[in-house]
C-alpha cells in the first residue's frame, strides 16, 4: 500500500521545462510540505498530482494505481485553494455537498458527510450561509470541509494559510495540524513558501529550487544537516552565515582557512583529493556564542545591534564581502555599535559545502 | 467644404469654450456674492457653507434644464396630447385609449410586440452567452467575436436592407437573388415572399436583430465570463463535475446578474422596435409593431397626434418597470465587484 509515488515526473510548456526529473515516494499518511521561492516549481507539481495540469513525462501512482490519464475527480485526491475557490452563489452547505450531488451520492450519506465535515472544522452554525458572508477564516475551512466530504486518499493544499492575516494563520496552521492527526491514513501534501509552516507541519520537507528537488527530510534532518548550500541557506531564519574558504588539510578532520584569516578544523572527514579547493563554511546565527577567549572562530566589528528582547541580533560587517555575518544570541546583551566581539560556536554545529554547494558530511 | 469643416470645428470650439466659460463664470459670480477670502472667521465660514450648497446646483443646471426639455417635457406633452383630439386642440377625455382598445391593428401590433419580446432577448442572449463560452477556448476565437460583434455597427434600417436581400423574392422560374430563396429553390422548393407571411413573417424580421444583439450579448457576457475565478471552475473538476455541469451550474449562476442585465436592456430596445418593421414590412401583413404603429399615426395621413401620443405612453409604460428593474440589477452588479 503506498500513499503516492512520483517517478522521473516532468513538466514542460513548449520548448520551456519548468519540472526537471522528481522522484519521490510518499507513504501513506504522511505529511509532506513542498517549499521553496516562488516560481521553483512546487504549486506546478501539486497540480499535477491533482490533474489540473497534464503530465509531460514519468509515471505517477497513487495507491498504486498510474494515474497519469486518470482525470482529478477520479484520482482520489481533495484540493484546497490558496484563494478559498468557493463557489459563491452555493450556500455552505451546497458548496460541501456540490461533489457528493454531482457523484449522485445519496441524500441520506451527503447529509451525513457535510455535517460530519461541519462539525469537525465547527461551521454547524454557518451550513445556509452564502460565502461571502463569512469571514476570510471561516471561508477557508468551508474549503477545507469540502475537501474532506470527498473523503479523499491524498490530500492537497495550495499555500492555504496566505490569505489570511498573521494571527489566523497561526490558528489554522494548528487546526490542520490537528485535522491531519485525525485523519492519520490521509496523506497530506501541503505547498507553501513559509518556513515556519513547513517546519511545523510536516513530516517531511521537500525543498524544491528551479524545478529541482535540493533535499526530502524531516524538518530537524533539513536544519541540522543540510545537503546542499541552498537548503542550508533556505531553512532557518535569519539564513545560514555562508563564509568562502580554502581546504588546507584533509583526513578525518578537514582543516580549513576561512576568508579573513583564522584557520578552523571541523570534525567532518575528506579525501585527500579536496586539499587546496574552494569551500564554503556554514555556521548558523543562532549556533555563534560570544567568547572572550583565544580559541575564536571569528572576530569583528559590530555594526548594527538589534535588541528583541528574547534575543540579540548582532550583524557584523566588513569580514566577508557582501552580506553581513549575523549572530543571534539569546537574551540581552550589553554590546553596542563598534564594539569588537569574537564568536565561537560548538564543533558539531559547523557546515562546510564543496564548490558545486555539495555538503562534505555524506 | 473648407467652409463646412471650419463652422464645424469653429462651433466645437465654441461650444467647449462655452460651457468652460459657464462653470468658470457662474463659479466665480458665487465667490463674488459670498466672498470667504479675507473674511472674519464666522462669516467666512458662513459663506462658504453657503457656496457648497449652491454650487452643486450651478454645475447640474444645464445637465437639468437639457434633461427637462428633451425628456420631462416631452412625457408630459405626450400624456397632455394623448387625452386631445388630432389637432391637439379640444379635450377628449380617454376616448383615444378607448379607440385603442378597439383597434385591430393596436392589438396586433400589441400581440406581435409580446412575440419580438418572448424570443428576441431569449434568442439573443442565448447565443451571446454560447458564443462567448465557446470563442474564449479557440484560438481564432477574437477573430469570430469580431465578426459576430459587426452588426453592431450597422444602423438598424442598413440591417434591413442587408436582410431584403437575404429574403428577396423572384418569381418561380426566375432566378433567385435572394440567399434564403436560393437555398430552397436549390433544394426543389418553391420559392416564397418570405416578408409577406403573416406571423412568420415576424420571425423573419427578428432574425435581424437578433443579428445585431448577439454581438452586444455576446461582448458584455465574453467580459463577465472572465471575470469567473479560475479556481472555482478547477474546485468543481476536481469535484468531479463535466463540462456541462461546469457551465450551467458554476459559471452561469456566477454571471447571472449580468444575463439579466444584457436580457433586459435588449428587452427594452426590443419594446422600441420600429426602423427594422418600416423599412422590411412597413407593419403591412400583419407584421405592425407598437411603435411603427404610433408614427404611423403621428405624422402619415395628416396626422393624428392624439392617438399617436396615446400609443407613445402605452410603449413608456411598457418599458418603464423593465427600466427600473434593469438600473436596479446593473447597480447591485456594480456595488458586488
Amino acid at each position: 500500500m503506498t500513499g503516492l509515488l512520483l517517478k522521473d515526473i516532468r513538466k514542460s510548456y513548449g520548448a520551456v521545462d519548468v519540472i526537471h526529473g522528481i522522484n519521490l515516494d510518499i507513504k501513506q499518511g504522511e505529511f509532506i510540505v513542498f517549499v521553496g521561492p516562488s516560481g521553483c516549481g512546487k504549486s506546478t507539481l501539486l497540480r499535477m498530482i491533482a490533474g489540473l495540469e497534464e503530465i509531460t513525462g514519468g509515471d505517477m501512482f497513487i495507491d498504486g494505481e498510474r494515474v497519469n490519464t486518470v482525470p482529478p475527480s477520479k484520482r482520489g485526491i481533495a484540493m484546497v485553494f490558496q484563494s478559498y475557490a468557493l463557489y459563491p452563489h452555493m450556500t455552505v452547505y451546497d458548496n460541501m455537498a456540490f461533489g457528493m450531488r454531482i457523484a449522485k451520492e445519496s441524500k441520506e450519506e451527503i447529509d451525513r458527510r457535510v455535517r460530519n465535515a461541519a462539525d469537525i472544522l465547527q461551521l454547524t452554525k454557518y451550513l445556509d450561509r452564502l460565502p461571502k458572508a463569512l469571514s476570510g477564516g471561516q471561508r477557508q475551512r468551508v474549503a477545507i470541509g469540502r475537501a474532506i466530504c470527498r473523503d479523499p486518499k491524498v490530500f492537497l493544499f495550495d499555500e492555504p494559510l496566505s490569505n489570511l492575516d498573521a494571527a489566523l494563520r497561526v490558528a489554522t496552521r494548528i487546526e490542520i495540524a490537528k485535522l491531519s492527526e485525525q485523519m492519520a491514513d490521509t496523506t497530506m501534501i501541503y505547498v507553501t513558501h513559509d518556513q515556519v509552516e513547513a517546519m511545523t507541519l510536516a513530516d517531511r520537507i521537500v525543498v524544491l529550487s528551479q524545478g529541482h528537488i535540493e533535499q526530502v527530510g524531516a524538518p530537524l534532518e533539513l536544519y541540522e544537516r543540510p545537503a546542499n548550500l541552498f537548503v542550508a541557506r533556505f531553512i532557518g531564519s535569519p539564513a545560514m552565515n555562508i563564509i568562502p574558504s580554502t581546504v588546507t588539510a584533509t583526513g578525518a578532520q578537514t582543516t580549513v582557512k576561512l576568508t579573513g584569516g583564522k584557520s578552523v578544523t571541523l570534525d567532518i572527514p575528506s579525501d585527500a583529493a579536496q586539499n587546496g579547493k574552494t569551500a564554503s563554511f556554514g555556521v548558523r546565527p543562532e549556533d555563534l556564542q560570544t567568547t572572550t577567549s583565544d580559541d575564536f572562530l571569528f572576530e569583528g566589528t559590530v555594526s548594527i545591534v538589534e535588541a528583541l528582547g528574547e534575543v540579540t541580533l548582532l550583524y557584523i560587517e566588513g569580514l566577508v564581502d557582501k552580506e553581513p555575518i549575523i549572530a543571534k544570541i539569546p537574551g540581552i546583551l550589553p554590546v553596542h555599535r563598534g564594539d569588537k566581539v569574537r564568536f565561537t560556536a560548538d564543533k558539531a554545529k559547523l557546515h562546510l559545502f564543496d564548490a558545486d554547494g555539495r555538503t562534505y558530511r555524506r | 467644404m473648407f467652409y463646412q469643416l471650419a463652422a464645424a470645428a469653429g462651433f466645437m470650439l465654441a461650444g467647449v469654450l462655452g460651457c468652460a466659460a459657464y462653470f468658470w463664470g457662474t463659479s466665480f459670480v458665487l465667490d463674488l456674492i459670498f466672498p470667504s477670502k479675507g473674511k472674519s472667521g464666522a462669516v467666512a465660514s458662513r459663506n462658504l457653507r453657503i457656496t457648497n450648497a449652491i454650487r452643486p446646483w450651478l454645475f447640474l443646471a444645464p445637465a437639468l434644464f437639457a434633461l427637462a426639455t428633451y425628456l420631462i417635457y416631452p412625457v408630459i406633452m405626450s400624456l397632455w396630447y394623448s387625452f386631445h383630439d388630432r389637432a391637439g386642440q379640444s379635450f377628449v377625455g380617454v376616448s383615444n385609449y378607448a379607440w385603442m382598445v378597439n383597434d385591430g391593428e393596436f392589438r396586433q401590433s400589441i400581440y406581435n410586440n409580446f412575440l419580438w419580446l418572448l424570443v428576441v432577448p431569449a434568442l439573443a442572449t442565448f447565443f451571446g452567452l454560447v458564443i462567448a463560452a465557446l470563442t474564449d477556448r479557440i484560438w481564432w476565437g477574437n477573430i469570430a467575436k469580431t465578426l459576430i460583434f459587426m452588426p453592431m455597427a450597422i444602423s438598424f434600417v442598413g440591417a434591413a436592407v442587408i436582410w431584403k436581400f437575404i429574403y428577396d423574392f423572384r418569381p418561380e422560374g426566375a432566378e433567385q437573388i435572394g440567399l434564403l430563396n436560393a437555398i430552397v429553390v436549390a433544394f426543389g422548393g418553391a420559392p416564397q415572399a418570405w416578408i409577406t407571411l403573416p406571423f412568420w413573417n415576424n420571425f423573419f424580421l427578428m432574425a435581424i436583430l437578433v443579428w445585431i444583439q448577439t454581438g452586444f450579448a455576446m461582448v458584455i457576457l465574453s467580459a463577465a465570463l472572465r471575470g469567473i475565478p479560475e479556481e472555482t471552475i478547477e474546485a468543481a473538476v476536481i469535484d468531479g463535475a463535466n463540462g456541462w455541469q461546469i457551465f450551467f451550474k458554476i459559471m452561469v449562476p456566477q454571471i447571472w446578474g449580468t444575463i439579466a442585465v444584457v436580457w433586459t436592456t435588449i428587452t427594452i430596445l426590443v419594446l422600441k422596435v420600429f426602423d427594422i418593421v418600416l423599412a422590411m414590412t412597413n407593419g403591412q401583413w400583419q407584421s405592425q409593431v407598437l411603435a411603427n404603429l404610433m408614427f404611423d399615426w403621428m405624422f402619415r395621413g395628416g396626422g393624428d397626434f392624439g392617438r399617436g401620443a396615446a400609443i407613445a405612453v402605452v410603449i413608456m409604460i411598457l418599458v418603464i418597470p423593465i427600466m427600473v428593474w434593469n438600473i436596479r440589477n446593473a447597480a447591485k452588479e456594480m456595488k458586488g465587484h
